[in-house]
């Protein structure tokens, strides 16, 4: 049913129709109306048999869910940014446990400096931790997710991450398909756990595995997460069928076919470019998308076949591993490595901390990247003011500390003091 | 049906039962009725960590686990799932591909058991099996320390979780470090006996017991290897009650506390008799039960069998700082009632 | 696609109001995009939301830089932030205050516009009226619909109706009408 509904609110509806059995709850900014939104619905009567759990902090929220996955219930959770960092440890170990746990990620950057606006650095600090991390574009995408998500981890027992853009599309009110429980019913089955805690069939799990026995099952590990780019296509081709949408799968691309450029990037900024990319073919220019929705497992295989016939891949992303570059940038690149005449790549880092990424932005970007092209990283909206008075400084005169902090000292010197 | 407390703990009219032999520390199962005897003396027990682990010799954790874990089964007609902290129970019970355990078991990280058993009791209310109950276990690490943010949320919120703490004061599995249940002088790794102030230091620590019962949960205790009987009972008391429980069990460590392996019940018994591990119940924030002591002995009967504390008495000379720890003892024996006035037993 | 921002100061019902025009328009079958410039706000600090209106799928998620439409909720923002960046040149201006243009010195704004674009309303005069509380997003929807003729009057009471249940929807209906009338009549001025 079509209701015009705040991003969040959709996923939460969208969640309950999963028949999640065991909710934890804690809140950080952006994802806290998810869960309130949960909440409201257990506590309405709505959404029943279920356990809604006020936890203390996001390290209890994942160990509670992974309690409750372990004993057999459907398991969810949301989190963001510094929660995810608080929760790292479980991270790992819900997915060394084969526990098929789903967590909605409200995207946020992590600090210090704090900041609770929108990026990417959040899931990228995770990247490596076994969970299946998909993205969405767009709110309608978030919900439908959320759902495959539920039906990827119980088929591959392995937990997934939902990433969601915070504010962004956590916070927008826009038109979104609710689906109605009986489509959701026909295609997520209830969970049903081979290896369950269960005294009728006492098994005991997390044993410590030592040298002789740890390759091998982290190997299985990775060999999964390439079983999910199987898994991935094949159960959104599904949904499509059931729930009449094309979302989900590895990657998309957008007016690709003929491009000399193509753009990669994830989550909702592809929105705003793939206007970007109407604006500029308008002026004759070639340039396309590639949405890339799974990004863990990392669809080399589909991404190489995306991007073989172009000549410049420019690569957008809200996240930047300090002291090498963009991640996304870098797996990219990986994935380009052994084609026999790959394009070149230019990697572009914007949005950190929530600054907005403009179509006149991208405009710049995509021309520069044709004719002006960079090396390494270019910052996107960069204040080079700032930043080069800040290292002209720091030549002259080192001093500790954060760079945010230092900054202002400078700034404040500078301006000449009250009249009062 | 028996209630098996009952059983165990007559009520009065009914001749009460003394186990203490001059000489001896037979706990007496032949000389009483069957159903008065201890979940361990049964044939049928369930022998849930079951042998063949890799404690090590005299462990006092191994003992408290399968005494409490046994009677626990009994309880709940062994309908039991065990959550269990990292540490020395988790790493000598489960050694890949063999685990000594035999009812439903899951370790998950160091400092969050009670987070976890949470989940497992969740589980078990919405799938409708209420019959199953849940234990978390750790040791005193992966309780009082890092685990101790879980172990509050979880008394806070009340869930149906019995938590199990099996001190041994250190991080024993790790090398021997201190932890916040680590008694003041003793030496540890990172408390070595150095400097002005050998061993740890006077002024620090945390009883958990008491915060537990400043939680107001249904049910705190405090109990010890060196007494079957009790430790039994109050598992299966525990058992019978539904919320947030917690029982702390004093289990000597050979390796960590440097005493002989056949001494680990003895050393149990002392630490009470001397007045250093109070024993007691707590029901909703009072103190509900004391364990007197029959005839309180001094503190250096017991420090003397552990070389944790040998500094203490180099040379033949007695550090003051035993008088300190004496002190601590009298302040339990006082603030708990543990001594009758008259000397007899309680 | 029709741009609309919103400014206004927390507490004044900023972001709610956006979500209703958004709501007005999806009742007429029409996608809206409408959320708030994020920030942790407190009552009485600038806040800024925005509502996008179009018949096609709303792709775009940067602020809105270029407003269709520009409502002030808070004359007082003049002073403090350049509310007006952006406006298009034949964009709408409605603002919520009992004085002239002139009076708020921002008459040259109002007369670059087009005749009849620009408007001021009462809009807490009308809130303090009939709803009591000095919340003036419903009366400035109402003021919207007869300035824009974007959206129907009525799809704004529906909207306002989801929003708030029963009688206080219903008061706040009546705001929305008096501003619509209030509006309507100011153009019919301005056009003769």
């Amino acid at each position: 049913m079509l209701k015009q509904i705040e991003g969040s609110h959709a996923m939460a509806e969208a969640i309950a129709l999963c028949r999640p059995e065991v909710i934890c709850a804690y809140p950080i900014t952006p994802q806290t109306h998810i869960v309130e939104g949960l909440g409201d619905l257990v506590k309405e009567g709505e959404l029943v048999d279920c356990e809604f759990i006020n936890v203390e902090s996001e390290f209890a929220a994942l160990s509670v869910a992974i309690g409750a996955s372990a004993a057999g219930a459907r398991a969810y959770t949301a989190t963001a940014s510094q929660g995810l960092l608080f929760m790292a440890e479980a991270v790992y170990n819900a997915s060394g446990l084969g526990l098929p746990i789903v967590m909605t990620l409200g995207n946020r950057a992590i600090g210090a400096p704090i900041n609770i606006w929108n990026d990417h650095s959040d899931a990228m600090s995770m990247r490596d931790a076994g969970w299946l991390q998909l993205f969405a574009e767009t709110n309608q995408e978030a919900v439908d997710l959320h759902i495959q998500a539920f039906k990827l981890a119980e088929e591959l027992s392995m937990p997934v991450m939902v990433c969601v853009d915070g504010f962004i599309l956590t916070h927008a009110m826009e038109r979104i398909d609710i689906p109605t429980q009986q489509q959701v019913d026909g295609y997520l089955p209830p969970y049903d756990p081979v290896q369950v805690l269960d005294p009728a069939e006492p098994a005991s799990i997390g044993a410590m595995v030592g040298p002789e026995a740890f390759t091998e099952v982290r190997f299985l590990a990775h060999y999964k997460e390439t079983l999910a780019l199987k898994l991935i296509p094949e159960f959104s081709a599904e949904f499509a069928k059931t729930f009449g949408r094309e979302t989900g799968g590895l990657l998309r691309s957008y007016r690709a076919d003929d491009a000399d450029m193509l753009v990669v990037a994830m989550g909702s900024v592809c929105g705003t470019i793939k206007d970007t990319i109407d604006e500029m073919r308008e002026e004759g220019i070639r340039i396309g998308l590639v949405v890339i929705v799974a990004f863990r497992p990392f669809p080399v295989e589909a991404l190489r076949n995306a991007l073989a016939g172009t000549k410049d891949v420019v690569v957008v992303e809200k996240s930047i591993a300090v002291g090498i570059g963009g991640q996304l940038a870098n797996d990219v690149g990986a994935a380009l490595r052994n084609l026999p005449r790959p394009p070149r790549l230019h990697s572009s880092v914007a949005g950190l901390g929530g600054r907005a990424i403009t179509r006149a932005s991208l405009h710049r970007l995509f021309r520069q990247a044709s004719v002006q092209p960079w090396e390494g990283t270019n910052f996107l909206d960069l204040n080079e003011r700032v930043v080069g008075r800040e290292i002209h400084r720091t030549r002259k005169n080192r001093r500790s500390g954060p760079t945010a902090e230092n900054i202002l000292r400078e700034l404040a010197k500078s301006v000449p003091p009250a009249a009062e | 049906m028996i209630d098996p407390a009952a059983a165990i703990a007559p009520e009065e009219g009914v001749q009460k039962l003394k186990y203490y032999q001059k000489g001896t520390f037979t706990v007496g199962n032949r000389l009483v009725a069957e159903e008065q005897r201890t979940v361990q003396a049964s044939q049928a027990r369930s022998n849930a960590l079951t042998c063949g682990h890799r404690a090590c010799q005299g462990c006092g954790e191994a003992l408290g686990a399968r005494y409490a874990i046994d009677a626990a089964m009994r309880a709940t007609n062994n309908n039991l799932i065990a959550v269990n902290a990292t540490g020395c129970l988790e790493v000598f019970t489960t050694p890949y591909p063999e685990t000594s355990w035999q009812l439903p078991w899951l370790h998950s990280l160091f400092g969050n058991a009670a987070a976890v058993a949470t989940g497992v009791a969740a589980a078990m209310r919405v799938k409708k099996r209420p019959e199953v109950r849940v234990i978390a276990q750790g040791g005193d690490g992966g309780t009082t320390d890092i685990g101790f943010q879980c172990l509050s949320g979880m008394f806070e919120r009340n869930d149906d979780v019995l938590y199990i703490c099996y001190d041994n004061e250190g991080y024993m599995n790790t090398g021997v470090q201190r932890s916040s249940a680590t008694p003041p002088t003793a030496r540890t790794a990172t408390t070595p006996v150095l400097g002005v102030e050998p061993g740890n230091v006077f002024g620090t620590g945390k009883s958990v017991p008491k915060i537990a019962v400043a939680h107001n949960i249904p049910y705190v205790a405090t109990a010890t290897v060196a007494d079957l009987h009790d430790l039994e009972r109050k598992v299966t008391k525990a058992m019978s009650i539904h919320g947030a429980r917690y029982i702390q069990i004093s289990v000597p460590c050979p390796l960590g506390w440097g005493s002989a392996s056949h001494d680990t019940i003895r050393l149990a018994r002392l630490a009470v008799e001397c007045g250093l591990y109070p024993i007691f119940q707590a029901e909703h924030g009072k103190v509900t039960k004391v364990r007197k002591i029959r005839r309180p002995v001094p503190v250096q009967d017991y420090l003397k069998l552990q070389r944790r504390f040998a500094h203490l008495f180099k040379g033949g000379i007695e550090d003051p700082r035993v008088a300190r720890l004496q002190a601590i003892c009298d302040a339990h024996i006082a603030e708990y009632g543990l001594v009758d006035a008259t000397g007899k037993e309680g | 696609m029709f741009q609309v921002r919103i400014h206004g100061r927390g507490g004044q019902g900023v972001v709610t109001g956006a979500e209703m025009l958004s709501v007005a328009a999806f009742i007429e079958g029409r996608h809206a995009q409408a959320f708030p410039s994020f920030g942790s706000e407190r009552m009485g600090a600038p806040v800024v939301a925005f509502c996008r209106i179009a018949d096609q799928e709303i792709r775009l998620r940067e602020p809105i830089l270029e407003p269709d439409c520009l409502i002030v909720q808070d004359p007082t923002l003049f002073k403090v932030i350049d509310v007006f960046a952006g406006l298009r040149a034949d964009g709408y201006l409605l603002v919520n205050t009992n004085k002239t243009f002139a009076e708020l010195h921002i008459g040259p704004v109002a007369e670059r516009l087009p005749k009849g674009h620009a408007v001021i309303v009462p809009a807490t005069e009308f809130a303090m009226k009939h709803v009591g509380r000095p919340v003036p997003n419903a009366a400035l929807l109402g003021a919207f619909a007869g300035l824009t003729q974007f959206v129907r009057l009525e799809s704004v009471e529906h909207a306002i109706e989801q929003a708030f249940p029963g009688k206080i929807g219903a008061v706040n209906i009546a705001a929305a009408r008096e501003a619509h009338e209030f509006v309507l009549m100011q153009q019919c001025k301005s056009a003769a």
